[in-house]
């Protein structure tokens, strides 16, 4: 929308009285500064801190933010990043280049979030010290021409300017307006809880800003896979994987410890759903510190373990079957449970059994086994294909292929739990030459050839795999957060507006009450306002007998009545 | 979960029954409201051509008159009584143009219409909340676990803010056309693509934060999109009436049609308004959603993209009432921001959940 020349006059008075009805930044144009390194360094300053510049900002970052929930993130599943590094060559580099794997981490994307809040702190700093001299001094006196302002009431009254002033004083303040007589007016103010609120909202952004941020440095986050009847404690060397911020030592971990009593899975068994998981809880012990007594608890998806600031998380759950292995002599080299990774969402597992000490052949030669393991909860019979049906343990089925040799565990190159390194191991065959493979039921046994012991297939255990987290900060950016909703309620809600009551002795003796509001723009309110106002001095301070057969002097106006919303454009700027 | 299978079902056909119902109530509604538009059609009023173009020699001199002649008699009832007039002025540079009589455009049968097509919404929102109780009863938890639910969750709450405006007073019946609509696309389409039918919900949803956090985001998304056609019809209106200020034409259709909508500023308040009210709603929604993932997956912010298309659409949001504030960016240009992040939002509703896997995934799609 356009201004005219004409317009602008017009609004120039707007402009003083309303000046300081915000603290909104003043909008510079953009002049190019005198030559010199102060003076482009205020006029950068000015420019960064202008609510254009905030704007384009916050566009940007919007902006910004999209890559990353359309390419995977290397922080949220490093898999599907390789993956997609796989299938583009060329795309692939640039992207890492770019960091577009992890975007929110990138030097991009921090410089425009980092600027975004320089920019927010260099406006509201100034807009705080000019808010605190605000509520110091007091609203400013009415301007000269009223009839300016956008909402605008005046009549002629007996009563004396003095008593007028009173009553609209008294009024006002009953209304809770902050108000005082200058001069021959009244001036009041009302609303300051707006531009509290919209520190406050702003304040609240740099605070959740550093919550964040100090989370992100200190925090630590572990998992760990426990099967049923095995238990956890709180030390690094206990979790299966950990992840830690820049600033974390491991002395920060919370002291506690866990057992796993127990855990239960439910399924959908019917409908188009079957096999949705529906229930899924753990049953644990737990005590806290060195030596705290046991309490019993329940670890649910939605109910994390919580400890001091550690938060202990229900997961993932696979299945453990239990396994003996007894050697060619027939000694029992084996006996546990092994966990078994789950394939898909009905739980096909997969996993390796390893034997690696006290274990002698059929000739009683030592040797080491290595059994690779296939697991199906529910195994649907010959027809079906080799896969779990269900996620639960209807009719348990568990594949084997054992192989003997050197398991390679003492290369001194990590191994993971789940896979054989076959490069140094030899499959079982049988008479015809045939690797040896087998499926076992609970509680059924595979013979190896040549003496070389049995395996036997006792049960299943279940396992759940927990993550513990700390995230220090937590506390401080829900706190930030629920100050930045009261604070942007208040500073959207509540309307900021002045009133000013004039009463002058006009030259006939008779008194002329004026009265304007003015409020932000989008304020409807501030005429409705004025209506009542004026109301409630006009009951005092009643219409005199005028020679214009038009004004009907009515001291009793109806206190219900309730004028139409007009809505007036303030000297917004 | 398998105790009163059979009556669950039951319910659940009846719920499907009733938004069948409602959606064939919805038609009848929609061919009320073209009527309402077609009757108005045939009423000459021309209150914006006449408040922008009186004066030929310019929007300037239109202005000096109409300034101070919006008068507000603050008087009632019966009686005459005479409280001092509050005389209100519009800002400078401000077009001053009265608000549009609505669809009917002062015709009788037109108006008629309009009020049938309104009492025919009553009557299908009531259908459809029905619907989705019965919903909610056959699976016994809130109707949010898939996205039919969401859907038809969704528009009896559109539907519900329409009518609550109405009853509040509010002179919002020109919303009615575009909503209903809508409405009927977007039931269509829950009850074809995305229908899924009633089941439990993962252990990832067994929560009271899914009370909380989905029922705010779709009151605000219902919100925002009472907005956002706000905003659209500002964005006609106002270049209609720009047009007619700088001397130009209008056609006939749209001179028909603007002319029965309320004025530019008034659809630009009221979209404003609309959608301030319901952002910080919109904060809490994500901070809800942020306390429930620190419950449910360890982290409260991990940018999956549901939380980071929310987080978009509440930086865009928070841009056009920023924009709004800004000499330059005020009109139009906030106009199309706040478009963009309704835009946002509809993609963090249906994109998200379609073209993109996370965390936000549950029960098909």
């Amino acid at each position: 929308m356009t201004t005219t020349d004409s317009g602008k006059r017009d609004d120039s008075e707007l402009d003083v009285v309303g000046s300081r009805l915000s603290t909104a930044p003043q909008e510079d144009t953009l002049n190019v500064p005198q030559l010199g390194v102060i003076g482009w360094a205020r006029w950068f300053w000015r420019q960064l801190t202008s609510m254009r510049v905030a704007l384009l900002l916050l566009f940007m970052l919007s902006l910004a933010a999209i890559p990353g929930s359309l390419i995977p993130q290397s922080g949220q599943d490093e898999t599907r990043v390789a993956d997609f590094m796989k299938r583009h060559d060329t795309l692939g580099p640039v992207y890492e280049k770019l960091g577009l794997f992890h975007v929110y981490s990138s030097v991009w994307f921090s410089a425009i979030y980092i600027l975004l809040f320089v920019s927010l702190i260099g406006c509201i700093v100034p807009r705080t010290w000019q808010f605190v001299g605000q509520l110091r001094g007091r609203p400013p006196g009415a301007p000269k021409r009223l009839t300016r302002m956008p909402a605008y009431a005046t009549w002629r009254t007996d009563a004396t300017p003095e008593q007028v002033r009173e009553v609209a004083l008294k009024a006002l303040k009953r209304r809770r307006f902050r108000a005082h007589v200058a001069g021959d007016a009244v001036a009041a103010e009302k609303g300051y809880l707006r531009e509290t609120g919209n520190l406050a909202f702003h304040l609240a952004l740099i605070v959740m800003l550093i919550a964040f941020a100090w989370g992100q440095l200190y925090k630590s986050e572990g998992n760990k896979l426990i099967v049923e009847g095995d238990g956890f404690s709180n030390v690094l060397p206990q979790y299966d994987d950990f992840k830690s911020g820049n600033l974390f030592s491991a002395d920060d971990l919370n002291p506690f410890s866990f057992d796993l009593k127990n855990f239960r899975g439910t399924y959908e068994t019917t409908g188009p759903n079957k096999g949705t998981p529906r229930i899924f809880e753990a049953s644990v012990d737990y005590a806290v510190g060195a030596d705290g007594k046991a309490k019993t608890t329940r670890i649910e998806v939605n109910k994390p373990l919580e400890i001091d600031d550690s938060k202990v998380y229900l997961v993932s759950h696979g299945y453990a079957p239990v396994i003996t292995v007894k050697d060619g002599r027939g000694k029992v080299v084996f006996e546990d449970a092994v966990p078994l990774l789950p394939l898909d969402a009905n739980v096909t597992s997969t996993g390796a059994i390893k034997v690696m000490d006290g274990y002698r052949d059929g000739k009683g030669k030592w040797d080491q086994l290595g059994i690779q393991a296939f697991f199906l909860p529910t195994y649907g019979g010959k027809d079906s294909a080799v896969v779990s049906q269900f996620p639960a343990l209807l009719n348990p089925r568990l594949n084997l292929t054992p192989y003997h040799g050197d398991l390679r565990v003492n290369a001194g190159l990590p191994q993971s739990v789940y896979q054989l390194d076959k490069s140094k191991l030899k499959a079982f065959r049988d008479d015809k030459g045939a690797q040896v493979r087998e499926n076992l039921e609970i509680g059924e046994s595979m013979t190896l050839p040549n003496g070389a012991g049995t395996v036997t297939f006792d049960g299943v255990k279940e396992w759940a795999g927990f993550q513990v987290t700390q995230q220090p900060g937590s506390g401080w950016a829900l706190a930030g957060a629920i100050a930045a909703i009261l604070g942007l309620a208040g500073s959207l809600f509540i309307q900021r507006r002045r009133v000013w009551v004039r009463a002058v002795a006009g030259p006939d003796g008779v008194t002329v009450v004026e009265m304007a509001g003015l409020g932000r723009s989008e304020s409807a309110k501030v005429p409705q306002e004025l209506g009542d106002l004026a109301g409630v001095i006009h009951d005092e301070a009643p219409t005199a007998p005028d020679p214009d057969p038009d004004v009907d002097p009515d001291p009793d106006p109806d206190p219900d009545s309730e004028p139409p919303v007009v809505t007036a454009e303030g000297a917004e700027k | 979960m398998t105790l009163a299978a059979a009556t669950n079902e039951n319910l659940a056909s009846i719920s499907n029954t009733l938004i069948y119902s409602a959606m064939a109530v919805y038609t009848l509604a929609f061919f009320a409201y073209i009527a309402e538009w077609l009757f108005g059609s045939r009423s000459k009023v021309g209150r914006t051509a006449a408040a922008l173009t009186a004066d030929p020699s310019g929007k300037d001199a239109a202005k000096k008159t109409a300034a101070p002649s919006v008068t507000v008699k603050s008087a009632g009832g019966t009686s005459v009584l005479e409280r001092p007039k509050v005389v209100v002025r519009a800002a400078a540079g401000a077009r001053d143009v009265p608000d549009g009589p609505g669809a009917h455009g002062g015709d009788e049968q037109g108006d008629l219409y309009g009020r049938i097509a309104v009492s025919l919404t009553v009557l299908a929102w009531a259908v459809e909340a029905a619907g989705v109780l019965a919903r909610a009863l056959s699976v016994q938890r809130a109707p949010w676990g898939n996205m039919y639910e969401f859907n038809i969750t969704f528009s009896t709450v559109a539907v519900g803010v329409y009518l609550a405006l109405l009853a509040l007073k509010k002179d919002v019946r020109w919303l009615g056309l575009p909503l209903i609509t809508t409405v009927l696309l977007d039931l269509g389409l829950a009850v074809t693509v995305l229908y899924t039918a009633s089941d439990q919900l993962v252990p990832a949803l067994h929560s009271y934060w899914l009370y909380i956090h989905v029922s705010t985001a779709i009151f605000c998304g219902a919100v925002f999109y009472v907005g956002a056609v706000g905003t659209i019809l500002y964005l006609f209106k106002d270049s209609y009436e720009s047009k007619l200020a700088s001397g130009g034409r209008p056609g006939r259709f749209a001179t028909s049609v603007m002319e029965r909508l309320p004025a530019a500023s008034s659809l630009d308040k009221f979209s404003y308004r609309v959608n301030a009210a319901v952002f910080p709603l919109w904060t809490f929604t994500i901070i809800a959603g942020a306390i429930w993932a620190g419950d449910a997956w360890g982290r409260y912010w991990g940018w999956d993209p549901k939380e980071t298309w929310s987080f978009i659409t509440w930086v865009a949001y928070a841009g056009y009432l920023h924009a709004r504030a800004t000499a330059g960016w005020k009109g139009r240009k906030a106009a199309y921001i706040a478009l963009v992040a309704f835009a946002c939002w509809l993609f963090n509703y249906y994109g998200v959940n379609i073209f993109v896997s996370g965390k936000h995934s549950y029960a098909g799609v």
